[in-house]
């Protein structure tokens, strides 16, 4: 057969169509312990799981926020833990048609013989680990590639194994029931302009496709969650708009019409820059057969995070940045979007330099 | 760079884009010298050029068909030829709104080691055979790859070549201002079901695309011409929302958004067959961001080709035909076909030919 149609077949369908729905949008809040304790001591919070617990309770119960939200991806410690009143944070997203996902990989390793390129880890057991997660209510997941741009980057030989493994991936969370976000982040750092990254994306895009069919993987039950195309982190800032062309052009070059979202990660860029690119590639008037919108991690929480400081009287005002992030982001998905819900904190650059997720 | 932007990039888009204009298709009148005798002895009539001219005027100058059509394939003899009052038939097209294009590939050979798999031969001197053929007026062209459904087929080394040639094609004519169709025929051959030819073409297209994107073709100056996904030609027909819904599935899933339109082959389809397919297709409430049209042969000659038989006397009655299909065939790239064409005799036959050669 084509493509693998299990008995998930019609979940995998509906949900990743949900998730897809215009206006809204996936919140990554997916941070392993290691991450996550680099956001706390950036705002001088001790990283044990308290914090940690408190943190996304903050996210997951803003008043309103979760309207905006079609998903969540959740780390897998966040997955069984509950609000402080002991309700489970599962129950809070769906109680608000919140579909819960999970990052399934287990970070990148070095592929020997590259110059500093990655393939991601995470196969042992990832059959069995999905059917756990789909039964304490996770319904998506997510697996981060890497590839990086650089005078003989991506190699050949990480790009297949990149694509390899999101097709391997893909196809064993659709055996478990759970809707695979493929993600092959093409990383932003270099002096490049913004053609290389796109001739890049659009090389790693029809090697993951080609790869995805080569796994019987079903298109209509996965989302894509690419980089937008930009010049590199080194090269001159380009308009919305041209991020927007080049972006639309290389997914419709590649991302076949069955895929029914494409959720676009922020990589460095600040909320405001993120917001603003989400809306211009909605603005732009070419025929588009999937929704465009945003899974987002630091490019929805960064004001949130400094607004709270960890400090249990912040927390209605931290609650009001964030809901100020997911509407902005949700008028993006619809065009809609008119500026001007930038703090300051909303336009400072997220960018790391060879970002260790 | 991903694609390999030509001087030619803007016309070839524009190109392209013109020929998926809804209303119209392309009329493939690109049968080889060989090909085009078989057509002609089945009617009785001699196989020599004045025939083969005579046939390509009486389809070219029916009164209001080419209004129908935005490209027509020649064959090269084709080309250069003239209406009987001295007209190249290339300035009839145009006039006609019509694109010329024209066929490039020079057949088929049978790959060694297999089970009589196939690749197409023609890539030797194409940039210049290409560049002559659009100062000649040309600008498109087809190349034809076939694959056939068995036990073990199409083998992974048969997928592979076809999608390279057909890659490698498409490259050299963007460089010489050409559109490229690109047609990966898979057969009806054979006793398998609509669920296996939807499996076999969904595989051979992800490899076309992944070729092309290798090559660097700029898929906005592209068309595709695939078969439509039906069952096998010895199983049990289904209804056309059938091959509709497995069709439309198959491209979906494989074919990006960038590529303007799909023009079917008709493989042996019978005219009224196509006719009803492509109608169903287009009728169907799904995401289509290419537009669905014909490119068709035989489903649009056959009953034409009865009507003439050679005789100069039948030549009004002949240009009716194809006026009827032309018409039939515009109305089901809007799905508004309602199977009420004046059908010729012949149209509801079946052209299937097993193992047909080319």
């Amino acid at each position: 057969m084509s493509a693998f149609v299990g008995k998930y077949a019609e979940e995998l369908i509906k949900n990743a169509k949900y998730i897809a729905t215009p206006g809204k949008g996936i919140l990554a809040a997916d941070e392993s312990t290691g991450t996550i304790g680099k956001r706390l001591s950036s705002i001088s919070v001790e990283n044990i799981e308290s914090n940690r617990q408190a943190l996304r309770e903050l996210l997951f119960t803003s008043p309103n926020a979760l309207t905006y939200l079609s998903g969540v991806i959740l780390f897998e410690e966040t997955l069984y833990q509950k609000t402080s009143d002991g309700k489970p944070f599962v129950e809070v997203l769906e109680e608000n048609n919140v579909i819960p996902g999970i990052k399934v990989d287990k970070g990148t390793v070095e592929i020997a013989g590259t110059n500093g390129e990655t393939t991601t880890q995470g196969f042992d057991s990832l059959g069995a680990r999905c059917q756990q997660y789909y039964k304490a209510g996770a319904r998506f997941a997510k697996w981060r590639a890497v590839l990086k741009i650089g005078p003989n980057e991506p190699s050949e030989l990480s790009i297949q194994q990149n694509a390899q493994g999101l097709a391997r991936y893909a196809i064993i969370c659709q055996e478990n029931g759970l809707v695979p976000i493929v993600e092959p982040e093409v990383l932003t750092d270099g002096s490049h302009d913004i053609q290389k990254c796109a001739a890049v994306t659009e090389t790693v895009l029809a090697a993951v496709y080609k790869a995805l069919n080569e796994h019987h993987v079903l298109l209509e039950g996965t989302l894509l969650k690419p980089n937008m195309v930009t010049p590199g982190s080194d090269s001159p800032k380009v308009a919305a708009e041209v991020i927007a062309q080049y972006t639309v052009t290389a997914l419709r070059r590649t991302v076949p019409p069955a895929v029914p979202g494409i959720v676009f990660l922020s990589g460095g860029q600040s909320e405001e820059e993120a917001t603003l690119n989400l809306d211009a590639m909605n603005k732009v008037e070419v025929l588009k057969p999937w929704t465009l919108s945003f899974s987002f991690g630091r490019a929805l929480q960064q004001s949130t995070l400094k607004t709270w400081a960890g400090k249990k009287e912040n927390v209605p005002k931290a609650q009001e940045a964030f809901l100020s992030r997911c509407k902005a982001n949700s008028e993006a998905t619809l065009g809609k979007y008119s500026g001007g819900s930038a703090g300051g904190l909303a336009s400072e650059s997220l960018f790391v330099k060879g970002y260790k997720y | 760079m991903s694609c390999f932007v030509s001087k030619y990039a803007d016309e070839l888009a524009k190109n392209a884009a013109y020929i998926g204009t809804p209303g119209k298709g392309i009329l493939a009148a690109d049968e080889s010298t060989g090909t085009i005798g078989k057509r002609l002895s089945s009617i009785n009539v001699e196989n020599v050029e004045e025939n083969r001219r005579a046939l390509r005027e009486l389809l070219f100058t029916t009164p209001g068909a080419l209004q129908y059509l935005s490209g027509v394939i020649l064959f090269e003899e084709t080309l250069y030829q003239k209406t009987a009052s001295g007209k190249p038939f290339v300035d009839v097209l145009k006039e006609g709104g019509v694109l010329p294009g024209i066929k490039v590939d020079k057949g088929t050979v049978e790959l060694n080691g297999t089970n009589g798999e196939t690749f197409t031969q023609g890539l030797d001197g194409l940039a210049q055979r290409c560049q002559k053929y659009y100062e000649a007026g040309a600008r498109f062209a087809k190349w034809r790859a076939v694959l056939k459904i068995g036990p073990n087929e199409p083998s992974e080394l048969a997928i592979l070549e076809n999608a390279n040639g057909l890659a490698m094609y498409a490259a050299i004519c963007q460089q010489c201002g050409l559109v490229p169709i690109v047609e990966p025929e898979i057969l009806v051959d054979g006793p398998h079901d609509i669920k296996k030819c939807a499996e076999v073409t969904e595989r051979v297209l992800a490899a076309c695309y992944k070729a092309l994107n290798d090559h660097h073709v700029m898929l906005e100056g592209t068309l595709l011409k695939p078969n439509m996904v039906t069952p096998g030609s010895d199983s049990p027909k289904v209804a056309p929302e059938v091959i509709a819904e497995y069709t439309v599935r198959a491209l979906q899933r494989t074919v990006p958004a960038a590529v303007p339109a799909i023009v079917f082959l008709s493989g042996g389809q019978s005219e009224e067959e196509a006719t009803i397919n492509l109608n169903a297709m287009n009728k169907l409430q799904t995401k289509k961001p290419w537009s669905l049209s014909f490119s068709f042969g035989r489903a649009l000659q056959q009953s034409t080709l009865k009507a003439w038989a050679g005789k100069e006397e039948n030549w009004k009655k002949a240009q009716d035909a194809l006026f009827v299909r032309c018409k039939a065939n515009s109305e089901a790239t809007l799905g508004t076909y309602k199977g009420d064409a004046k059908l010729g005799e012949g149209a509801g036959e079946s052209l299937h030919v097993k193992d047909y050669k080319y």
